[in-house]
């Protein structure tokens, strides 16, 4: 053992703000962990809304406009633009997976590489997106 | 007698594969109809209405539907098995995932077929 970690006091409570700035995580698990969240949100809320957006602009021609009328609401576009990202992002992250399945990419530079890249991609993606519809 | 979880991981093997299989139908749809919007026609109520009319594009989005469930399902059981103590817990947002996934591919095919 050496001295260093037995001055270290243990056990050590983590802090929310330990959490958010101490720890600092490899941009691989950032790459992992976004893709959780981003499936979590398209899971709910995201096919509910999307689902009664469809329905309602295929049910009539009064209902398309609606949805038109809808969409042009910022918190709407705010909705789609988070839409976007979650879906990019989980896309983008998703191929990265069924590359490292297939045993693309597997070594720790290659790997950082395209975890950086599919965060990227996600977020250009995303501002393209919100680009085009403002 | 094994002490098995009814709400356990099983072996998983099955599951790993299904949300692999149903991610490349996921991504397939998503191109078709991705290129579909931005080389077709501006969008207006007749250009969707005709386009979710054609039995094979209802046909395609049920199975998208159905492999984005499927894909969910495994996905959700996933973050559930992480986070979720104690057991009961589980199996009820189990459940709960469940009947959430069935209504949307119920939601869907309403939508498809009125």
């Amino acid at each position: 053992m050496s001295s260093a970690a037995a001055k270290k006091p243990r056990p050590k409570y983590l802090s929310l703000s330990a959490l958010l700035f101490e720890i600092r995580l490899p941009v691989t698990a950032w790459a992992s962990g976004l893709h959780r969240i981003s499936g979590a949100l398209l899971v709910l809320p995201f096919i509910a809304w999307l689902l009664y957006l469809l329905d309602t602009s295929l049910a009539s021609e009064q209902g398309f406009r609606h949805v038109q009328e809808y969409l042009r609401m910022p918190v709407a576009k705010l909705g789609l633009v988070v839409f976007i990202w979650a879906f990019a992002h989980h896309f983008f992250a998703g191929i990265r997976f069924l590359l490292l399945d297939l045993n693309k990419g597997v070594d720790i530079h290659r790997a950082r590489m395209s975890g950086y890249a599919v965060i990227v991609l996600g977020v250009l993606t995303t501002l393209l997106f919100a680009w085009r519809i403002w | 007698m094994v002490n098995r979880v009814v709400t356990g991981a099983h072996y998983g093997l099955g599951s790993w594969l299904a949300q692999r299989i149903t991610a490349v139908v996921i991504v397939i749809y998503t191109l078709i109809v991705l290129v579909m919007f931005m080389t077709g026609r501006p969008l207006s109520y007749g250009v969707l209405k005709d386009l979710f009319t054609q039995g094979w594009m209802r046909v395609a989005t049920l199975m998208f539907a159905i492999a984005v469930a499927w894909h969910a399902w495994v996905g959700v059981r996933d973050i559930v098995m992480d986070y979720a103590r104690p057991e009961s817990l589980r199996l009820s947002l189990h459940v709960l995932t469940i009947l959430l996934l069935l209504g949307y591919i119920g939601w869907t095919v309403q939508i498809l077929w009125r």
